[in-house]
């Protein structure tokens, strides 16, 4: 059971500083060390950065509603694609992923908090700082980096005065996301409740102690890679100059060798928050919860070895293509095995859609469209028409947004009555999946014959024969953006202005299992500060649960 | 299906078409296939014939994997609901079936990768070639140089389209035609020829693309990067830069003109002896020194912050 602040007191420990509750004012939000306030403030970040980043988008997609140039020059356009991606990534994406793990791993493996609460404060308050420096490239004279996410070199060494600034924020974020990685680790293999081995643990917990690695893995190299840009122009080396002995395609090797893991580090909790939300509203135990884990690790160990696919047009030898080309088409399997367990869990069910299972199914159907362009892309005689073509845009963009933003959502929506006590308006929820599921594709479904028809990426102005569907597009970008509206005053209504809203109980979800549901909504400050004693009955997928017959 | 001549291939999908389009009309169904409008080009050469069977095959692959997983889902959603299924099985594994949707799976990709590997394995060969041209990329616009023919010049985004796409021209674009994919010089090549390309950049990475022929490949500076092609009809191809290469990455298209052996012939020796006599075609922008290998790698390396090219005066807004 939980214990509440009384209990605490009557165990003889002395918390001077909380023994009325959380410090009041603005020093609780910089000072807390608390992962429920943490990831409170990383999803509130995350949603200001998805915010900007979409205005961003909007930028894009009005000057690509017609062809000719209509409201900016070349060289601002490439800036705001630029940003758009690093700021949707690393500002949007990732850290709602971290508040997320910061807000239900402890409670889902029954421990107080992270191993390393400073750190974690400390991980989150360097990004507000990063994006900062990010943010105001753009006032600088030269404006914000505009040479792709993607950073390539020589291009990148072009840019003017926001390079330091750009490589230097790019490293804060990785000694963010490397520390909260690290926290993540030690906490899962540390503090999981008695009783609680790691085939017993929730897939989204398992699905974060993988993503954890993979950031581990990967965030130094992209730190190395960025720091060899910074000296190749400052301080006279040539890693990627070949009249110095360097070769511009070992950063294409370098970036990508972190960029490819780094997808699947924006997908892997989504998977996790999928195969929680599906078997809580088909009141079944997800199906084939070994196989799922095992998908898991399959997809992170592959995500090593695939890599070059996204340079199968810079003339690497053919055996190494052959050789992308065919672990790349592999990844498909463990994805399809986790496609095809979420639906056999769902078969035979007792389904009812409220708003989170809503985003859930549309995240399964819309996801594997994004990776039947992904297997497509995969065959590399064929993405020599496809690389760097409106195609790929497509590809990601579904991957990403019914995918890993979708999850996202879907997370807010179940577990925000659990953090706030409060029911959200289901009728403003089911608009919103509705308005949002439907202008996602009118966005992006015709970006693939734009692909295919011809158009390249990252241009701002085009050839007249693609006029209607980006025409398309467009609209659709500027209805979807208004929509979120709906699901922003809904949350802000839970988090900020309950009155009037239906109180939550502890078991929100009348399917829902796990350690999280034990405890009261919303939850106490302090949770789990003694261990739980439901392990067995809230984990539905082990032997000996009274509701799994085997 | 990959090692039959066009003609035979156009004729086996107008076949094959109406079965995997589900369409009753054979003819209409394979043109709304080629369409450029919804689907990749076909191209005109036996590569890019290879290409668009694989992206079709590709696809339809898809589709079917795609009906029969959503079939199965909504089906599911429909028949599984609360009110029609009120109490749930709780059935949770399955070692059997796991094993046998893994297997599946991944015979499907067998059956894929194994044309996708023939097809790839004869892109890379570049053995005898008939003609080499090199393609060298620059901040913005493409160099074109016939090796051992003494001949090489620039080719650059028309001057109406230039002009036209100027931030708050007025112009508007339907007014020009091929707006964005026209030059003032194509690269003129020979029909029926193996041509084999040696691609490299003075600056930074672009990349050089042409749909109808299927080949695409970067353009990486100090390095040389080999593509051929073997056109079968003559016309009018055209294609655009693929990797961001800064400010006016859009405005670098590509055109191709392909002309029958004699006519290219002709072209060719028109263009060495005025090239021999000094006397630039009227619309030649002046070329730049052919840029080495070697030495085209040292332009990005002094951290420049301006693009290193020689500028002809039409990219200046």
């Amino acid at each position: 059971m939980a214990h509440t602040h009384a209990d605490h007191a009557g165990h003889g420990h002395v918390h001077d500083e909380h023994a009325h509750g959380p410090e009041r004012g603005i020093m609780r939000w910089i000072k807390t060390t608390n992962h429920k306030d943490l990831g409170t403030l990383y999803l509130w970040f995350s949603g200001i950065m998805f915010v900007i980043g979409g205005l961003m988008s909007l930028g894009i997609r009005l000057e690509l509603f017609h062809p000719g140039l209509q409201y900016m020059d070349p060289e601002t356009f490439n800036q705001l694609t630029t940003m758009h991606a690093l700021v949707m990534i690393f500002g949007g994406v990732m850290p709602a992923f971290v508040g997320l793990a910061n807000w239900q791993v402890p409670l889902m493996i029954g421990c107080s908090d992270l191993a390393l609460p400073r750190v974690n404060n400390w991980g989150f308050w360097i990004l507000p700082f990063a994006f900062t420096l990010l943010l105001s490239t753009f006032f600088l004279p030269g404006g914000a980096p505009a040479a792709g996410w993607t950073l390539y070199p020589p291009l990148v060494l072009q840019t003017g005065n926001s390079f330091p600034l750009l490589i230097f924020a790019i490293h804060l974020m990785g000694i963010s996301s490397i520390t909260g990685a690290i926290n993540i680790i030690v906490t899962i293999l540390n503090m999981r409740a008695p009783g609680m081995t790691l085939l017993k643990m929730p897939l989204f917990v398992w699905s974060w102690l993988i993503t954890a690695y993979l950031l581990i893995a990967v965030m130094p190299v992209l730190a190395g890679a960025v720091t060899m840009l910074l000296t190749d122009k400052y301080f006279g080396t040539s890693f990627f100059n070949a009249g110095g002995g360097g070769d511009p395609v070992m950063f294409e090797h370098i970036f990508w060798f972190f960029g490819h893991p780094e997808v699947y580090i924006m997908i892997l909790p989504a998977f996790g928050i999928i195969s929680t939300i599906v078997p809580t509203f088909a009141r079944k135990p997800l199906f084939g919860y070994a196989s799922m884990v095992y998908a898991l690790a399959s997809i992170a160990f592959l995500s090593f070895i695939v890599w070059a696919h996204h340079m199968f047009t810079v003339g690497i030898p053919l055996a190494g293509e052959l050789f992308f080309m065919f672990s790349t088409m592999l990844i498909s399997v463990p994805t399809g095995v986790k496609v095809f367990n979420w639906v056999a869990t769902m078969w035979k069910g007792s389904m009812s859609f409220e708003t989170p299972m809503l985003f859930a199914i549309a995240f399964i159907f819309l996801f594997t469209i994004g990776g039947f362009s992904g297997l497509m892309l995969a065959l590399a005689p064929v993405d020599f028409q496809y690389h760097n073509t409106y195609f790929v845009v497509a590809h990601f963009h579904y991957v990403l947004v019914p995918g890993a933003v979708f999850a996202i959502m879907a997370a807010i929506y179940y577990w925000i009555p659990k953090w706030t006590g409060v029911m959200y308006n289901e009728t403003l929820g089911k608009i919103h999946f509705w308005w949002s599921a439907i202008f996602i594709n009118v966005i992006f479904f015709p970006q693939h014959f734009l692909g295919l028809a011809g158009m390249p990426r990252r241009i701002p102005d085009y050839a007249v024969q693609f006029t209607d569907f980006n025409e398309i597009s467009s609209i659709g970008a500027f209805l979807f953006f208004i929509g979120q509206f709906i699901f922003i005053y809904n949350i802000l209504r839970c988090a900020l202005f309950r009155k009037g809203l239906k109180p939550a109980a502890a078991r929100v979800w009348e399917g829902a299992h796990g350690l999280e549901w034990t405890v009261p909504s919303p939850a106490p400050y302090h949770t789990f500060e003694d261990p739980p004693q439901e392990v067995d009955t809230e984990t539905p997928w082990v032997a000996g649960h009274p509701a799994v017959a085997h | 299906m990959p090692n039959l001549s066009p003609a035979t291939a156009r004729a086996l999908r107008r076949l094959i078409a109406p079965v995997l389009a589900g369409s009753c009309c054979a003819a209409r169904a394979a043109d709304t296939m080629d369409n450029a409008y919804w689907n990749m080009p076909k191209g005109v050469t036996q590569i890019s014939h290879e290409v668009w069977w694989l992206h079709m095959f590709a696809f339809w692959i898809c589709v079917v994997i795609g009906i029969g997983v959503f079939g199965v889902m909504f089906y599911s959603l429909f028949a599984h609901r609360r009110s029609r299924h009120p109490v749930p099985a709780q059935f949770h594994e399955n070692t059997t079936v796991e094993i046998v949707w893994t297997i599946i799976p991944f015979l499907i990709l067998i059956v894929m990768a194994v044309p996708a590997a023939g097809t790839l394995i004869k892109m890379y060969d570049t053995r005898d070639s008939d003609l080499t041209v090199r393609i060298t990329g620059y901040q913005w616009k493409w160099q074109y140089e016939y090796v051992g023919q003494g001949v090489s010049f620039f080719s650059t985004l028309k001057a109406d389209a230039n002009a036209a796409r100027q931030l708050g021209s007025g112009i508007d674009p339907a007014t020009v035609p091929n707006y964005l994919h026209d030059v003032d010089r194509p690269l003129v090549l020979p029909v029926g020829k193996k041509v084999r390309f040696l691609l490299t950049s003075n600056d930074v990475i672009h990349g050089w693309w042409v749909p109808d022929l299927a080949i695409k490949k970067d353009a990486i500076p100090g390095y040389i990067n080999e593509m051929w092609t073997k056109i079968d009809e003559p016309g009018t191809y055209r294609g655009q830069c693929t990797v961001l290469c800064g400010r006016d990455h859009g405005f670098m298209p590509i055109v191709v003109k392909a002309l029958p052996e004699a006519e290219f012939e002709q072209w060719l020796a028109q263009e060495k002896s005025a090239a021999a006599a000094g006397t630039p075609p009227a619309a030649e922008t002046p070329p730049a020194p052919a840029a080495a290998p070697s030495s085209s790698g040292s332009a990005p390396g002094a951290a420049a912050d301006q693009p290193a090219a020689v500028d002809p005066p039409s990219h200046d807004p």
